[in-house]
């Protein structure tokens, strides 16, 4: 039994069992407006490359689901269901020092992330899951193996743009830096080019 | 109330008149600049609309058979856009103000975009789609603004067509061309589709369908190039639709004059059980009845833009404005 329960952009959720787990399988569907060309080529690359970030990620220390199958040509993943709740949805109402924590965690994975070289490539608060007080990442279909810094830049810049778009809270993002550049080496740097791709983006207004 | 809008804020100057009461639109006329040779030179486009922008006004009055008199606001394009045209617009604007001693009101152009879709279409809460030559966002309101989804990193979709069409020879605008072209292209060649999140890149996909002009037909070229960039702006408009929960999808901006793009677009919001909406394409190329509606809304709800502090912006944002006018 299938169950739907969330349709994203790009794919379609549904809860399920395997082997009596419980599961969530993520299913890239055909997008009719794109020539069937692209839409292949995109999503068999994009599910693989899902499938191994999740793995190599989870492997470095920061929580992902745990993969039980991948079906290439149905471009699905089969993975552990992460009971919990997006932050998305959630921080907006929390008090001041909650969110503060989960700013923090937020950082501390990114930095977890950053320091196996993988780049998420969308870190928006509707991927980000709360569970048995660890911070789950999911959806790496637009992630990449990466030690760049300007890649790390613009990952934390996602992270910085999705707040301001969708949250009130002015210092989310500078208490996820601050997690952040507590945890790995190079945190001033990307820092930095945190600063230099906002300068970067149109329209800028410039001191 | 009767407002006055006028559009400068790159090859077009217009002016719309319009009025609360339906119909809206009284008068929208527009004149184009055209380079001769090569892209838009900023000068000469505001010289263009310095030379033309009386008799624009002028027509637009006749249009809609009315003095100057009659007009209660007059709305401009404050930006962004090319500096040297917006001085010239704004002058205009200024000089119209002071003489017939009516409120001015500056207008972010890209929300102007967005306005008059709400207006003439029947999208109320859409994410809009506004993709021109200098422009490409995802826009749709949240907490009091009209905020920023998603965006183009380097360069305007329009402007990758224009300079990829320049290269093999056509005339600008070269959009109109490449999708007649594109109609007739069979063979898809492989080119780079660079989705980041929300954003999307242009500059990089040029550089790759001109590298392969030897080597393909010309339809193929233009085919593959629409193809791979309107199904980036289709990807990622179906993003922030996703991510904002909205039901609606509007397209705005020149480029969305494109059958193939409105096609797209169209397709992704049906298999959502998403709404989208076109406005027609005099509304959907820059225009001043866009800037004249927006000066109008603006204006009931108590918004004046002060002679003395209606220096245009360049770089105006389109998540500055505190959209004060919706609830």
């Amino acid at each position: 039994m299938e169950e739907l329960i969330q349709r994203g952009a790009e794919a379609e959720i549904y809860r399920s069992t395997w082997k009596g787990r419980p599961v969530v399988i993520k299913r890239r569907t055909e997008k009719s407006y794109r020539l069937p060309d692209i839409d292949r080529i995109l999503r068999r690359q994009r599910t693989r490359q899902e499938a191994l970030l999740l793995s190599a990620a989870r492997r470095g220390g920061t929580a992902t689901p745990i993969i039980y199958d991948v079906d290439l040509s149905a471009a699905a993943i089969t993975m552990e269901y992460v009971a919990g709740r997006r932050v998305k949805d959630c921080i907006d109402a929390l008090d001041e020092p909650e969110q503060q924590r989960i700013c923090q965690k937020i950082g501390e994975g990114v930095a977890g992330l950053h320091r196996q070289d993988i780049v998420h490539g969308d870190i928006t608060t509707s991927n980000l899951i709360m569970s048995r007080g660890r911070m789950y990442f999911i959806d790496f279909g637009l992630g990449e193996k990466s030690s760049a810094m300007e890649d790390r830049g613009v990952d934390l810049h996602l992270l910085m743009e999705a707040f301001a778009a969708a949250h009130r809270h002015p210092d989310l993002f500078s208490w996820v830096m601050e997690a952040y550049e507590a945890a790995v080496p190079w945190g001033r740097e990307v820092r930095r080019k945190v600063a230099d791709i906002a300068e970067r983006g149109r329209y800028v207004v410039r001191e | 109330m009767i407002c006055l809008g006028i559009e400068g804020t790159a090859h077009t100057v217009g002016v719309g008149i319009v009025q609360d009461s339906a119909p809206v639109i009284l008068a929208n006329v527009s004149c184009m600049y055209a380079p001769v040779s090569g892209g838009i030179h900023p000068r000469d486009a505001a010289n263009h609309h310095a030379g033309v922008v009386v008799d624009v006004l002028r027509q637009a009055l006749d249009e809609a058979q009315m003095d100057v008199e009659d007009i209660d606001v007059i709305g401009f394009s404050m930006g962004p856009g090319l500096g040297p045209c917006l001085r010239t617009v704004a002058t205009a604007a200024r000089s119209l103000a002071l003489y017939t001693r009516k409120p001015l009101v500056g207008v972010n152009h890209c929300i102007a975009h967005l306005e008059i879709g709400r207006k003439m279409t029947e999208a109320r809460d859409p994410v809009l789609l506004y993709v021109s030559g200098g422009n490409t966002q995802v826009i749709a309101f949240l907490n009091g603004r009209y905020r920023v989804f998603g965006e183009t990193l380097d360069i305007g979709i329009g402007n990758c067509l224009d300079k990829f069409g320049r290269e093999l020879g056509m005339p600008f605008p070269a959009g109109p061309a490449i999708e007649r072209k594109a109609r007739n292209g069979r063979c898809y060649l492989p080119l780079p589709y660079p989705v980041k999140g929300m954003d999307v890149a242009f500059s990089g996909i040029l550089t790759a369908a001109l590298a392969k002009r030897e080597e393909a037909s010309l339809p193929d070229l233009c085919f593959s190039l629409q193809e791979t960039c309107f199904a980036m702006l289709t990807e990622v408009t179906e993003r922030a639709v996703a991510h904002t929960g909205k039901s609606e999808v509007l397209l705005g901006g020149g480029v969305a004059a494109n059958r193939r793009l409105q096609d797209m677009v169209a397709s992704m919001a049906a298999a959502r059980g998403a709404a989208s909406f076109c406005p027609p394409r005099s509304l959907l190329v820059d225009n001043g009845a866009m800037i004249a509606w927006t000066a109008l809304l603006m204006h009931r709800h108590g918004l004046t833009t002060p002679v003395e502090e209606s220096h245009i912006r360049q770089n105006f944002r389109t998540d500055e404005v505190a959209v004060t006018w919706r609830s």
